[in-house]
């Protein structure tokens, strides 16, 4: 049941499809609630939280946070749409944010961008055959001063030469 | 296959070496180390940190502060060049309203921008300080620093710093023995450029998706939860604690004759110039002395055009380079000074390739919510592709200047088609003829059936 009364229930966890959410994970998503006037605030976070155990965020982590955070599903699936860094599909071991904006362009995306879709095979939003890397364009990194730039998983590169790939892939197993 | 990689782990650092950077004139930056190491407590304790806040919550009062603020003329660093100290002296505060929220825009975002990193990064005390300062000043009950996702590093730090400073008894109640109670949330986003907008942003706080809302009410008269809420962007907060700590004549001498606008800023230079980088330099520098300080060009390169400040500011020329970069120079050249952030263009660069490079992200990271926004956007990328592929139809040109017009200012929510449109506008004014060429003309396309590149 969902509700929009705003208030936290941790006993409202279980999706219709048996998905759970992690005892850890919901204390992490109560104690996020905390910082916030009401437990909505909260939202991005929940799935974040999810997200980090999963990989992603599975359907019936849906109406499961939404029962936590007692707020509608409906509300729930429209955040995790939104933003870019939530992925409603299963992505591979590293997510790769690879840097569309001007001054990368400036710099030598396309060049990277075609090294990298031609090395591992796939395209924007595609996952690896071996489901080591899910490629992603990503919003100006703030590296504009070493671009072309990107991200695997939580590190920072830049600037990328298409000549460096392959050696800065074969850290990544 | 390569033996060495020689892509390097990203790491923001300044231009400036220490020894260059001194307390009286590089308010923002002095403490920072050659090595780019994080500045703990201990460190910026040393270095005089946190004695603006002991100093300022048993000397001044929130009116004092906020008066202070105003004569500094310290302007919105994150792009919008407002006076931190005019929009401090709007929000709602006094016993008839309930305490409201310091929220601080760390969602950097804007293309060619990397400066709010360097700060967050290397030296989060000082935007703590500035924090607690600002919510002193605006009676605000909670701060949050709202700090885009992707910059890992940046939540370390802040992280680190937070958990130091209340350790300390910088935040939490009592704030230094001054009675004033206020603490420090950090909140990292999920992505998407819109969080930056102000109203946004506090729509992405509260826990929904990031459309901006309508204005007025401003955030200073409902904001978060619907209460009193300042938005200010990383480096305007950073400048707070100096201010007060040296006074508004001080800061307004930084820039001296240069400039209107008080201070210093971190303006940077991206783009194919010999040494891109940051560097704090007095508010009103010429864009000839950063464009000098970055080297130039690199060899084989000349400069055709440059933008001032990020993506949603409007491209300049290189005599314009004289221009002292503020806020009311660069705007009386048509343009927005924006971050202050320079990305410099080579004349090899077709800036009709640049233009749908730019639109598309602009395209991408619209929220939805306003028509001429969302289906103007994509058009604008349909076109632009058609006239970079020298597939352009005839009157393609002119709907590019209907659209950078019905794109722009008071047509939408939020300051996104009008950001998205001054490049475009601009573009089409300076580097028409690049446009023009994509145009596929009938009578050669009867005769050779293909079409030109440009």
């Amino acid at each position: 049941m969902t509700n929009d009364t705003g208030t936290f229930d941790p006993s409202q966890t279980i999706a219709s499809d048996g998905f759970r959410i992690h005892p850890d994970d919901l204390a992490a998503i109560e104690h996020e609630c905390g910082h916030f006037e009401q437990p909505q605030a909260a939202c991005i976070e929940a799935l974040k939280i999810v997200q980090r155990r999963h990989g992603w965020v599975p359907d019936g982590a849906i109406p499961a946070i939404a029962s936590a955070l007692g707020i509608a599903t409906a509300s729930v699936e429209g955040v995790a749409t939104f933003y870019s860094l939530i992925f409603r599909q299963p992505v591979g071991r590293h997510v790769i944010l690879l840097c569309d904006s001007s001054s990368c362009f400036l710099t030598g995306y396309d060049a990277l961008r075609e090294a990298l879709v031609e090395q591992l095979g796939i395209g924007y939003g595609e996952t690896s055959a071996d489901g080591r890397f899910t490629l992603l364009p990503v919003c100006c990194l703030g590296a504009c001063d070493r671009g072309p730039a990107m991200m695997i998983g939580e590190d920072t590169y830049g600037p990328v030469a298409p000549e460096d790939l392959s050696g800065l892939l074969e850290a990544y197993s | 296959m390569s033996n060495h990689a020689h892509a390097q782990r990203y790491r923001c650092q300044l231009r400036q070496p220490a020894a260059e950077r001194k307390a009286e004139t590089h308010p923002l930056t002095w403490r920072l180390r050659d090595d780019g190491a994080l500045i703990g407590i201990d460190d910026y304790r040393a270095k005089s940190g946190y004695t603006a806040v002991s100093e300022t919550l048993s000397r001044l009062s929130q009116n004092d502060v906020i008066s202070v603020m105003k004569e500094a003329n310290l302007r919105g660093r994150g792009g919008g060049g407002f006076s931190a100290g005019v929009k401090w002296s709007l929000t709602l505060k006094g016993e008839e309203y309930p305490r409201g929220y310091l929220i601080c825009n760390a969602d950097e975002m804007e293309p060619g921008t990397f400066k709010d990193r360097l700060l967050l990064e290397q030296q989060p005390h000082l935007l703590i300080e500035g924090m607690i300062l600002a919510g002193y000043a605006n009676n605000s009950r909670l701060g949050y620093i709202f700090l885009r996702g992707e910059y890992i590093e940046a939540a370390r730090a802040v992280s680190q710093a937070l958990d130091e400073a209340r350790a300390a008894g910088w935040l939490g109640n009592d704030v230094a023995g001054s009675g004033f109670d206020f603490d420090i949330v950090l909140h990292t986003g999920a992505g998407r450029y819109i969080c930056g907008e102000e109203t946004a942003l506090i729509n992405s706080l509260e826990g929904y998706r990031a459309n901006p809302r309508a204005k007025p009410p401003f955030p200073g008269q409902s904001g978060a939860w619907g209460k009193p809420t300042v938005v200010n962007n990383v480096e305007t907060l950073c400048n707070v604690p100096a201010i007060l700590q040296h006074g508004a004549q001080w800061y307004r001498d930084l820039s001296g004759d240069r400039s209107n606008d008080g201070g210093t800023k971190l303006y940077g230079v991206s783009g194919l110039a010999r040494q891109t980088g940051l560097w704090e330099l007095p508010m009103g520098t010429t864009g000839r002395e950063l464009f000098d300080l970055a080297g130039g060009m690199k060899a084989g390169h000349t400069l055709k055009t440059w933008l001032p400040g990020g993506g949603s500011t409007g491209f300049m020329l290189p005599e314009h380079l004289e221009l002292p970069l503020d806020f009311d120079s660069i705007g009386k050249a048509g343009s927005r000074l924006g971050t202050g952030l320079i990305a410099v263009v080579s004349h090899q660069q077709s800036v009709v390739s640049l233009m749908r490079n730019l639109e598309a992200f602009f395209a991408r990271e619209s929220c939805g919510w306003c028509t001429p926004c969302r289906d103007g956007l994509p058009w604008t990328v349909k076109l632009l592709r058609a006239l970079e592929q020298g597939a352009g139809e005839q009157g393609d040109i002119e709907m590019l200047d209907k659209l950078a017009n019905d794109l722009g200012p008071g047509k939408t929510f939020c300051a996104h088609a009008p950001g998205a449109a001054m490049p475009l506008e601009s573009a089409l004014r300076y580097f028409r003829d690049e446009f023009e060429q994509g145009v596929r003309a009938p009578a050669v396309e009867a005769r050779s059936g293909s079409a030109h590149p440009i």
